[in-house]
């Protein structure tokens, strides 16, 4: 099992989700974040002139992935988030070492 | 003899200016990191209950009482002893004198609230009260003497200020940049971004001050007629300028934002405060356009020499209200108001030169005493926070509170 963790552009996060569910991958977590890669920060508009703001919005989506999908997975990320410009974002890939369903207590992919 | 209508407007007119110092607050706290937001709102709102007693004690008197050698007034009315339902047929025959006490007091109230956008971020909330409460009598009351009191030295001289260009804004903004020098720069200001926490908290405070400033112009008429209309239009037209000239300079540097369209209908209303009793529509334009532009740049200039006057209130109320004051001098017609004068386009320089007088003096006075006094009570009572205090935020060292 493999854990994929994607750091995409806020206005990206439905065309991921639609790709990923068509593809069978339902379940995700997002989370509202901050960051910045080599690019730093942008400059905004202040009352007169302008200032640098360090840290963009983005979003991070976290899905666990049955360890024969995981590159499928990453393709329709990677896909669905592109733009081709500075700012599409990065993704993680992480060993699982096991997933508990609370309800059931079952274990493993079955749980996901 | 009360005039009802008259009374009405006034009455009005005080709640639209009292309302100002609440959205002050709001303008003010967008502007601020999100960990001085209650701070920010609570320095404007804690002047609207402190001056309100001031003003009633003894700031009243002390304004609008029996002069003394054009400086200040008397003691007569400590305690709105002898302000009464009937009017003060010297400020305002056709209503109580009651009322011209209370849309007073709206002033006194917003004036020193004005000034706290030099120190947000870094104030000691307990210095701040003693700072104000003092700033309030030793500087706005006698300058609201001079310029409005009977007997007041720049009302005799001739000086006008319909609604407080001198009185509000030049004081006000000398007073920030010499607290701004005597208190120092936010903890490593320049050196990080300090982000806008919530602009439409700046952008809502800003068009209710927009609003109040119907009551603050067109109310200092004190009357219900067509002095008050007058200058409820040159106060729109003014500020409706200003906020399109701001827009227009900041898109043909990069973008039209609403943080500079707001901030410009601000520097046109501060501008054309003490001209609106006395201008023409067309005038009133002209004025905020020009103020815009001063103010605009007196704001990348202070920026650039590194001076921290957090909230631009010397940029734009004080540039804006030198402008305005000056600027009855060019512009102020006889026709629109036969109570007031010509200025220099009217055929009238001379008023030109007692208006240069009521500003510089006004600008000196509230400077150098506000410099003075921040400077004594810093050494007892101290101005500005530990900075473990200041890193943590004000809201929570200063108050024990938390925003959104």
């Amino acid at each position: 099992m493999k854990k994929i963790e994607a750091i995409i552009r806020i206005e990206k996060l439905d065309e991921v989700r639609v790709a990923l569910e068509k593809e069978g991958f339902v379940g995700m977590t997002v989370t509202e974040i901050k960051g910045r890669g080599s690019q730093k920060g942008v400059m905004l508009e202040w009352r007169a002139g302008e200032y640098r703001v360090e840290f963009l919005p983005k979003l991070k989506i976290e899905l666990v992935v049955n360890g024969d999908r995981t590159e499928a997975a990453i393709r329709i990320i990677a896909e669905a988030a592109r733009t081709g410009a500075i700012g599409d974002g990065k993704i993680f890939i992480y060993p699982v070492e096991d997933v508990v369903r609370i309800r059931t207590g079952e274990r493993g992919i079955e749980a996901v | 003899m009360i005039n009802s209508g008259d009374t009405a407007w006034v009455l009005i007119s005080t709640a639209l200016v009292i309302l100002m110092t609440p959205a002050l607050g709001f303008f003010y706290a967008g502007l601020v990191r999100k960990k001085n937001v209650l701070s920010t709102i609570m320095l404007s709102v804690a002047l609207l209950a402190l001056i309100s007693l001031q003003w009633a004690f003894f700031g009243y008197s002390l304004a609008f009482g029996a002069d003394r050698g054009g400086l200040i007034g008397g003691l007569n009315w400590l305690g709105l002893n002898g302000v009464g339902q009937a009017p003060n047929a010297a400020y305002a025959p056709t209503i109580p004198h009651l009322a011209f006490m209370v849309f007073q007091l709206a002033f006194a109230v917003i004036t020193p609230a004005l000034i706290t956008g030099a120190f947000v971020e870094r104030i000691n909330f307990s210095g701040f009260l003693v700072f104000t409460f003092l700033w309030a009598t030793f500087i706005y009351d006698p300058l609201a003497h001079w310029v409005w009191g009977v007997g007041g030295w720049l009302r005799t001289l001739g000086a006008l200020d319909f609604a407080g260009g001198a009185v509000v804004h030049i004081s006000a903004g000398l007073a920030a940049l010499a607290v701004a020098l005597v208190i120092g720069k936010r903890k490593d200001y320049g050196k990080i971004p300090m982000e806008p926490s919530n602009i439409p908290f700046t952008v809502l405070g800003a068009f209710l001050l927009w609003f109040g400033w119907f009551g603050f112009n067109g109310g200092s008429a004190l009357s219900s007629g067509g002095l008050a209309a007058s200058a409820l239009v040159a106060t729109n037209l003014a500020g409706a300028a200003a906020a399109i000239t701001w827009m227009v300079i900041s898109w043909i540097h990069k973008r039209p934002n609403l943080l500079g369209l707001a901030t410009g209908g601000i520097a046109g209303l501060a501008a054309v405060t003490p001209a609106s009793g006395f201008i023409s529509p067309l005038s009133a334009m002209a004025i905020g356009m020009v103020a815009a532009i001063f103010c605009y740049y007196m704001i990348i200039f202070r920026v650039r020499v590194g001076l921290d006057e957090s909230l631009d209130v010397f940029a734009c109320h004080g540039i804006g209200g030198l402008w305005g004051v000056l600027a009855v001098g060019l512009f102020a017609e006889k026709a629109v108001n036969a109570a007031g004068a010509d200025g220099l386009f009217f055929g009238n320089p001379g008023q030109l030169g007692a208006q240069l007088i009521m500003a510089a003096s006004v600008a000196l006075f509230s400077f150098i005493a506000t410099y003075i006094l921040a400077k004594v009570v810093d050494a007892i009572f101290v101005l500005r926070v530990k900075k473990n205090e200041e890193e943590i935020g004000l809201d929570i060292s200063q108050h024990g509170e938390t925003v959104y």
